[in-house]
C-alpha cells in the first residue's frame, strides 16, 4: 500500500468517526473527552511520582519526603539524587514529552494528515546540523564560540539550527503572501536532504569520539538533565504549548480545508505561521536538551484521536499529558533496564512506540483476527 | 635496496618529530593540580587504560565499578559496568556508591560529570596522550590521586625501561615495512588510521611507517588509495580474540586482498585495548608489533 493511499484513507476516516460520534450527541463526546483528560492527568501524576522513586540508586520519594518533612535521616547523596538528578530530569522529561506530542498534533492539524511529523518542517534536520557542527568543529573552527558557551554550545546550536531550518523552509513555502502546504512539504524533503548531506560531510571529517558523540546524541537521552537546562527549555516549551492551545479552534476549522476555514472568518495565513513557529519552538527546545527522540509526535496524537476524537480543544491538552507520561515511562525504563549503565531513550521509545503504533494500525485495518 | 634507501631520511625526520612530541607532552599535561582522593575506598574507573593502571598499582580492591571500555584485566569485567565512557549516566554512577571517580580525558558527557561533581564526588581527570610519555604521565597521576605515589614511581620506572627497550629494539630493525592500520571493514569499506590516532601513536613507538598519511583520524579509504599505498603489513584489532576471522576478512577483501600484505599473509590482529589503550601494556604491544614486523622484514630481505 502506498503512503498516499494510506493517508487518504486515514483522512477520510475522521469525518466518518465524527459522524458516528455526532449521533451519539456532542455533549456525550465532550464528557468522554473530559473524562479521558482527567484520567490522563491522574496517569501523569502517578508516572511522575514513580519516576522520582525509581532509579539506579535505591532511594525512593517516600524516604526523601519522610526525611524532609518529619526530620528523618537521609544521606546527603540520596537527597542529592532526588534534588539534583531525578527532579530536574522528571520536569525536563514532562516538558519534552508534552512539547513533542503537542507539536506532532499541531503539525497533523496543519497538514491535515495524521502522518505529519515535526520533522517535516526541517526542525530535526536543522538541529542535527547545528549539533554536528559543534561536536565536530567545536574544538577547531568554532572554538571561540564553544569556549564562550561551554557545554551550552551544543543545545544552543541544536535550537538555532532547528529554528534556522524552519525559517528557511517557511520562506521557501511562501509565495505572494500565501503559504503552500504542498510546497512546504516538498521543499522540506529537499532541504532535509541538503542538510543531512552537510551532516554527512561533518561526519566524514569527524574523529571516532565525535562520531560516537553524534550517534548518542541522535539516540536521545535525558541523562544530562540539570536544573539549568530545564529552566532554559521551560519558557520556550510552555509558551509553545500555550500557543498551541490558542490555535485549537483554528486547527479545528482548518480541518474543513483552507478555503472553508477562510470563509469561516479564520486568518489562515496567520494560523499557519503561528503553528509553524510554535512547533519549531517546542521541538527545537526539546531536541536541544534531549537529543533526537522520535515517535512521541505520531503515537500520542494518534492514540488520543481514537480515544477522544479529533477536536483540538481536547486533543492538544490530552497530547501534552500523555506525551509527558509516555516520555517519563520510557525514561524510567531507559535508566533502570541496564543499570548502572543507561540506554538511550530514543531506542526505548522506538522499541515501545514502533510495535504499539503498528498494533493500532493493524487493529484499525481489522487485520488482527478477533478484533 | 631502493625501498630501504628511500626510507632512511624519512626515519630520521620521524625520530625528530617523535622527540619533539615527547618533549612537548609533559608540559601540556602538567596543568591543574591532581585532586587527592587517597582516602577513597570506593572508586569508579572510567577508561580502559585507567582501570589497567589501577590494577597495575594493586589498588583493585578499591574499585566498585568500571565503564564499558575497561576490559582488562579480565577480573575487571566482573565489576558493575556504568556504561560507555562518553555516555555515562550520573545516577547509574552514583548507585555504585563511589567516593571518587577516575576518568580518562574525554569521558562524558560533560553534563553528567557536572552533576556528579554537584553530588559531591571528586573527579580525577587523567590526560590522554598517544605516546610513551603519555603512559607514564597517566601512571603518575593515578598514583598521585590514590596516594600511591611510591608504587606509581616504581611502575613508571619499569614502564619507562620497557618502553626504552622496545624503542631500542625497534630502532635496530634494518629495513622498514609500511603498515596500514584498518579500524573496520564494514560493508567492504576500509576505515584506516591517519595521523593523531592511537594507531599512529603505537606505530611511532614501534618505529613503523604508516602506509597512508595526509589526513587525521580514521577515514574510509578509496580502493585506489589502498592500491597506491601498497601496505606491507596490515594491522587490525581482533574481534573478541578471533584472530583468524580478521585475517580471513582481509584476504577475502577485493582490494586489501591484492596488497603485498595480504599476498604475503602479513596480517596482524591484536586486542584493541592492548594495542591502542596506551596503558601499562603499551610497551609490550609496541615490542610485539615491532618484533613481528622485524621477522617479516628479515623474511622479505632474505627473499
Amino acid at each position: 500500500m502506498s503512503l498516499a493511499s494510506l493517508s487518504a484513507e486515514d483522512a477520510g476516516d475522521t469525518p466518518a468517526a465524527s459522524s458516528r460520534a455526532g449521533h451519539a450527541g456532542a455533549g456525550d463526546r465532550r464528557r468522554r473527552a473530559r473524562l479521558v483528560l482527567l484520567a490522563l492527568a491522574g496517569l501523569l501524576v502517578v508516572v511522575a511520582l514513580a519516576s522520582l522513586s525509581i532509579g539506579a540508586v535505591g532511594v525512593t520519594l517516600g524516604d526523601y519526603l519522610h526525611a524532609r518533612l518529619f526530620g528523618g535521616e537521609i544521606p546527603l547523596r540520596d537527597r542529592l539524587v532526588i534534588e539534583v538528578i531525578r527532579l530536574p530530569r522528571m520536569v525536563l522529561g514532562m516538558l519534552v514529552g508534552a512539547g513533542l506530542a503537542v507539536a506532532g498534533a499541531v503539525m497533523q492539524g496543519l497538514f491535515r494528515n495524521p502522518l505529519a511529523d515535526p520533522g517535516l518542517i526541517g526542525v530535526s534536520a536543522g538541529s542535527s546540523l547545528g549539533v554536528a557542527a559543534f561536536i565536530v568543529l567545536g574544538s577547531t573552527v568554532l572554538s571561540p564560540v564553544s569556549a564562550l558557551l561551554g557545554f551550552h554550545a551544543v543545545p544552543l546550536a541544536a535550537f538555532a539550527g532547528g529554528l534556522a531550518a524552519t525559517f528557511c523552509l517557511y520562506r521557501l513555502g511562501q509565495s505572494q503572501g500565501q503559504t503552500s502546504i504542498a510546497t512546504l512539504l516538498l521543499a522540506g524533503i529537499a532541504l532535509s536532504a541538503i542538510v543531512f548531506a552537510c551532516v554527512g560531510v561533518l561526519i566524514f571529517m569527524a574523529d571516532d569520539q565525535q562520531i560516537r558523540d553524534l550517534n548518542f546524541w541522535q539516540l536521545g537521552s535525558l541523562a544530562g538533565a540539570t536544573w539549568e537546562k530545564t529552566l532554559a527549555a521551560a519558557p520556550l516549551i510552555l509558551a509553545s504549548l500555550a500557543g498551541a492551545r490558542l490555535m485549537a479552534g483554528g486547527l479545528n476549522a482548518l480541518f474543513l480545508g483552507e478555503a472553508a476555514a477562510g470563509h469561516m472568518g479564520l486568518d489562515v495565513e496567520r494560523l499557519k505561521t503561528a503553528a509553524i513557529f510554535c512547533v519549531a519552538g517546542a521541538v527545537g527546545a526539546s531536541v536541544a536538551v534531549a537529543g533526537g527522540i522520535g515517535f512521541v509526535g505520531i503515537v500520542v496524537p494518534h492514540l488520543l484521536r481514537l480515544l477522544m476524537g479529533p477536536d483540538h480543544r481536547y486533543l492538544l491538552p490530552g497530547c501534552a499529558l500523555l506525551g509527558a507520561s509516555l516520555l517519563l515511562v520510557a525514561d524510567t525504563v531507559a535508566r533502570v533496564l541496564v543499570a548502572p549503565a543507561e540506554l538511550p531513550i530514543g531506542i526505548v521509545m522506538a522499541l515501545v512506540g514502533g510495535p504499539f503504533f503498528l498494533w493500532i494500525l493493524l487493529r484499525r485495518k481489522g487485520l488482527i483476527a478477533g478484533v | 635496496m631502493f625501498r630501504l634507501s628511500s626510507r632512511l631520511p624519512f626515519r630520521t625526520a620521524r625520530s625528530l618529530v617523535l622527540a619533539a612530541s615527547l618533549a612537548a607532552s609533559p608540559a601540556l599535561a602538567a596543568g591543574a593540580p591532581v585532586p587527592d582522593v587517597s582516602g577513597a575506598r570506593h572508586l569508579v574507573s572510567i577508561g580502559g587504560s585507567v582501570t589497567e593502571i589501577i590494577y597495575a598499582l594493586g589498588a583493585e580492591d578499591r574499585l566498585v565499578a568500571r565503564d564499558t571500555t575497561s576490559l582488562f584485566p579480565p577480573a575487571a569485567q566482573a565489576l558493575p559496568d556504568v556504561g560507555y565512557i562518553r555516555a555515562l549516566s550520573p545516577e547509574g554512577v552514583l548507585s555504585t556508591g563511589p567516593d571518587a571517580i577516575l576518568t580518562l580525558e574525554g569521558s562524558g558527557p560533560p553534563e553528567a560529570l557536572e552533576v556528579l561533581r554537584q553530588a559531591g564526588v571528586p573527579i580525577v581527570t587523567v590526560p590522554e596522550d598517544y605516546s610513551g610519555e603519555g603512559v607514564l604521565r597517566k601512571v603518575e597521576i593515578v598514583g598521585q590521586a590514590l596516594g600511591l605515589a611510591d608504587k606509581a614511581a616504581d611502575l613508571s620506572a619499569s614502564l619507562r625501561d620497557a618502553l626504552a627497550r622496545a624503542e631500542e629494539q625497534a630502532a635496530t630493525r634494518e629495513s622498514d615495512l609500511k603498515v596500514l592500520f584498518v579500524l573496520s571493514l564494514s560493508g567492504g569499506n576500509v576505515m584506516a588510521a591517519g595521523e593523531h590516532t592511537a594507531a599512529a601513536g603505537i606505530m611511532k613507538l614501534a618505529h613503523l611507517t604508516n602506509a597512508v598519511s595526509g589526513f587525521g583520524g580514521y577515514k574510509p579509504l578509496t580502493p585506489e588509495a589502498i592500491t597506491e599505498a601498497a601496505p606491507d603489513v596490515i594491522l587490525m584489532m581482533s574481534n573478541s580474540g578471533d584472530h583468524a576471522a580478521s585475517r580471513e576478512t582481509v584476504l577475502a577483501h577485493p582490494v586489501l586482498g591484492l596488497t603485498p600484505a595480504a599476498r604475503n599473509n602479513r596480517i596482524l590482529a591484536l586486542d584493541g585495548l592492548y594495542l591502542l589503550g596506551f596503558g601499562p601494556r603499551t610497551a609490550e604491544a609496541a615490542d610485539e608489533l615491532s618484533r613481528t614486523v622485524a621477522e617479516w622484514a628479515a623474511e622479505e630481505a632474505g627473499q
